[in-house]
């Protein structure tokens, strides 16, 4: 059985390779599969817990960061549509003014 | 043992490679297709760790359903390959927290002790399949699992409302 600390330093690495996505990307697109990185890292975290405690809880909590993290899908992509037809572009610059 | 370290290691492997290439390509298609190749190395995590049930629906909402809709949008878009963003105070920040979160997270847990011992024997035996997380669910976390249930649906209208093209004579 490969330690706890392993899955836990696998997690750290994917989050922190999402955190720098999200920072040094401009585009939006991908700046939301940075976050969904972040997202997955975390899930990792909670299965992992889940095996070395013998708890099915940490199992059903990745459930729902599933099923946030869709829902931040639908309604992020859904923006960045919206910003596109504004400013015909999905770099994260262009939202500058909360009106057109 | 041994097969499970090697599961772990090939599986990380995937999941890595695929995050490095998802930050670093310029094309967004490239970045979602890899994107998929990392959350499937996760999924095989999910099944090394026996949380077969959890393995099953990543590959079926994430590799599946939320991928579909960022390779939708990004056709639907049809976006050139954005050119190299160059190096900025931004990029240099985001390095410098994702070095200090790993600093933060990885010493502690690669010096733990009680990290490193196999599952606790003392607590009751309650592996993650399938039945035991439905009864985690509906019982125990019954009212998130509405309350998820709920913001799925807004989420949802909230979807549909901000992508509508306004109608005429209507502001955006």
């Amino acid at each position: 059985m490969a330690p706890q600390a392993w899955y836990l330093i696998l997690s750290a690495l994917l989050f922190g390779l999402g955190l720098a996505g999200f920072v040094a990307r401009r585009n939006s697109l991908v700046m939301f599969m940075s976050v969904e990185l972040m997202l997955n890292a975390a899930n990792l975290v909670f299965v992992a817990g889940s095996r070395d405690h013998q708890a099915a809880r940490g199992t059903a909590c990745a459930l729902f960061v599933i099923a946030v993290a869709a829902a931040e899908v639908a309604v992020g992509l859904a923006m960045v549509l919206a910003l596109f037809r504004l400013k015909k572009s999905v770099g994260a610059d262009e939202a500058r003014e909360l009106r057109a | 043992m041994l097969s499970e370290r090697f599961a772990f290691l090939l599986f990380a492997a995937i999941a890595l490679v695929g995050a490095v290439n998802v930050v670093t390509r310029r094309n967004p298609v490239h970045a979602a297709l890899w994107l998929v190749g990392s959350f499937l190395g996760v999924a095989g995590l999910f099944l090394t760790l026996g949380a077969g049930l959890l393995g099953a629906i990543q590959v079926m909402v994430y590799a599946g359903a939320i991928m579909v809709l960022f390779l939708f949008v990004i056709l639907l878009l049809n976006l050139e390959t954005t050119p190299f963003e160059g190096l900025s105070i931004a990029r240099g920040a985001s390095l410098l927290a994702a070095a200090a979160t790993l600093a933060l997270v990885v010493v502690p847990f690669a010096t733990a002790k009680e990290l490193r011992a196999p599952a606790t024997p003392d607590l009751p035996e309650l592996p993650a399949t399938a039945g035991n997380v439905a009864n985690a669910l509906f019982t125990k976390y019954a009212l998130p699992f509405e309350v998820v249930s709920l913001l799925l649906l807004i989420a949802m209208v909230g979807a549909i409302h901000l992508a509508r093209r306004p109608r005429r004579g209507e502001p955006a």
